[in-house]
């Protein structure tokens, strides 16, 4: 407890960093496997190579992946684009069958009855099979953050500065108080970002808290 | 109007679904298309607006080829109503009413001004407004669905199998509501549905097709009654076509003077007024109540007293609903209304009879060829 109060400023930085490298990917992961999740549903033959391909991009080995990115993107070894972009790709790995199923979850008549009232088709996906897909989405979008938050932590093997680093200082002075606070701090942080997205969720979704009245 | 001209749909496996369908929705009538599963009728529904594309013939909306109108655009133009309503379910009522008005650039304010005014229109309470389609029974979700339909005013609208998806009784009320509403906006409807009771109660015209997507007869339903073509229309039609066809027709018969009381007279006032063992209660404004049983009574005729069998004819109405008053009364006699449900008389079956045969008669004559009416089928 000493040693968290002593270093309350550094261990916040460390958060907010971690916070980032977590959280931005998932937004941009989120957009980037939205239209591939139309894609998947609206063409029945994309869906297989388009679900196993990013599938399988989620069992890439995450260390291997910061390691081989700043070759693959010319940037420095450092630099926390590295983490964002890989972050990003497991963030869509997820995030791609979600949407997809999520589309296809909406059921027959009411796209039937979009259809018919003279929807086209992107004010279709727009006005009504987004919207419709929200608890699907958002279900797929909370694994998503707290595997983020997790696999963000591994960025600190090489060098770069979140509360993973917590860990590998632990480590190397084999010595506790660091590492419980890195795990009680990833805790908080997965839980801030389920919260975030659970109330969203919400206020997008007032029909599914609908229940008989009369 | 809404003219099918050889229309054919043939799937790319050689599946024929509609086969050469010429037929033709007059301008402000109900056209029913009936037929058994796999006789193409949805298919030709959804021709219509294009869900489905005819691989043959073409289909003329007002006298305009469908298939040289922009798909979307077409659609807006006609209402939609589907089977299970098939209402957005995030968006409240109001909003999923007003969604082909806004689909066509209508301000919101005006878009939603009108769904307000469609739901009174078909009968759903204001306070529905803001609830989800969740929050509603089948019938009012179907409501719902035909105020959505209505609500750009489309001079056409399509109903699949509306009214097969809610309970018995809501649907012979949502079918009520729908011809007293037809009545006041006289819009070109072509209706699907698989119940042949559905065609003949709602179409102005019924289609019956069978499988193979092919028409086998189209007549005003008294005419289908009447008159079936050949062996699978009649078939189709079913049973006791003689009795159904008295629904569509009407006749002048005599009805008898009936001693009444009134609700609360005593069982001393029911032996005066007639000798028979049942007598017919009235309530203040004349209009019938019910039958009691004269020797049954123990103190002022009440509600609870009242024996609920007996059905209620119009002057004006068909002698399917005047037989059926005779044959329902607990005392033989037909309680017969005026227009305004006062009590006129009654009628007993005997003398229906005559009108009865006098107006199937009358059917004989007007068609020289006899057809059907003479020469009963197998389906009896």
């Amino acid at each position: 407890m000493d040693w968290f109060t002593s270093h309350l400023d550094d261990v916040w930085e460390l958060l907010v960093t971690h916070a980032y490298l977590a959280g931005v990917p998932l937004l941009i992961g989120l957009l980037i496997a939205l239209p591939l999740g139309w894609l998947a549903r609206r063409f029945s033959w994309a869906y297989p190579p388009l679900i196993v391909g990013t599938g399988l991009l989620y069992t890439l080995p995450s260390l291997a992946v910061f390691i081989l990115l700043p070759g693959i993107l010319g940037t420095r070894i450092l630099d926390p684009v590295n983490v964002l972009v890989a972050m990003t790709v497991y963030t869509v790995a997820l995030l791609v069958r979600t949407v997809a199923d999520g589309l296809g979850a909406i059921p027959d008549d009411v796209r039937l009855a979009a259809n018919a009232m003279g929807y086209r088709p992107i004010r279709r996906l727009l006005g009504v099979e987004l919207p419709l897909a929200v608890p699907v989405i958002s279900a797929g979008l909370r694994v998503a953050a707290v595997s983020n938050v997790s696999i963000v932590s591994v960025a600190a093997i090489i060098g770069v500065a979140q509360l993973g680093s917590l860990f590998t200082d632990g480590f190397n002075r084999d010595f506790f108080p660091p590492i419980i606070t890195g795990i009680v701090a990833c805790g908080v942080l997965s839980l801030v970002f389920d919260i975030v997205i659970v109330v969203v969720t919400r206020l997008l979704t007032p029909w599914t808290r609908a229940r008989t009245a009369s | 109007m809404i003219r099918f001209e050889s229309v054919t749909k043939e799937y790319p496996d050689g599946t024929i679904a509609v086969n050469e369908l010429s037929l033709t929705a007059p301008t402000g009538k109900i056209t029913v298309l009936v037929g058994p599963s796999g006789c193409g009728k949805t298919t030709s529904l959804r021709m219509i607006n294009r869900m489905i594309e005819p691989t043959g013939g073409r289909i003329l909306v007002d006298d305009r080829d469908t298939s040289t109108i922009d798909s979307a655009e077409l659609r807006r133009g006609i209402g939609y109503v589907i089977q299970h309503a098939g209402l957005f379910p995030h968006r409240t009522i109001v909003a999923n009413i007003a969604t082909v008005p806004l689909l066509l650039g209508w301000d919101r304010a005006k878009a939603t001004s009108r769904a307000l005014e469609l739901m009174e229109r078909v009968g759903l309470p204001q306070s529905f407004a803001k609830r989800f389609p969740s929050q509603l029974s089948g019938g009012q979700q179907q409501r719902v669905g035909v105020a959505r339909a209505l609500a750009a005013d489309p001079p056409v609208m399509l109903m699949d199998e509306p009214f097969s998806a809610v309970d018995p009784i809501v649907r012979d009320q949502l079918q009520e509501e729908f011809l007293r509403l037809q009545g006041e906006i006289g819009k070109t409807i072509v209706f699907v549905t698989h119940d042949i009771d559905e065609a003949i109660k709602l179409g102005d015209q019924v289609a019956v097709l069978r499988v193979g997507g092919t028409l086998a007869q189209l007549a005003a339903p008294e005419e289908l009654l009447a008159r079936p073509v050949d062996d699978f229309v009649a078939d189709f039609v079913g049973r006791d076509r003689g009795y159904r066809t008295l629904g569509f027709r009407s006749a002048a018969f005599p009805t008898r003077a009936e001693p009444t009381i009134r609700l609360g007279a005593d069982p001393s006032d029911a032996r005066a007024a007639t000798a028979d063992p049942w007598v017919l209660v009235l309530d203040e404004q004349d209009h019938p109540l019910g039958w009691v049983e004269r020797e049954r009574l123990d103190g002022p005729v009440n509600r609870e007293a009242l024996h609920r069998g007996g059905t209620v004819a119009p002057t004006d109405g068909s002698l399917r609903q005047a037989l059926d008053a005779a044959l329902s009364a607990p005392s033989g006699r037909g309680v017969i209304v005026g227009p305004d449900g006062v009590f006129v008389g009654t009628v007993r079956a005997r003398d229906l009879i005559e009108p009865i045969e006098a107006s199937a008669g009358h059917q004989r004559v007007s068609t020289p060829e006899g057809v059907g009416v003479v020469s009963e089928s197998k389906a009896d």
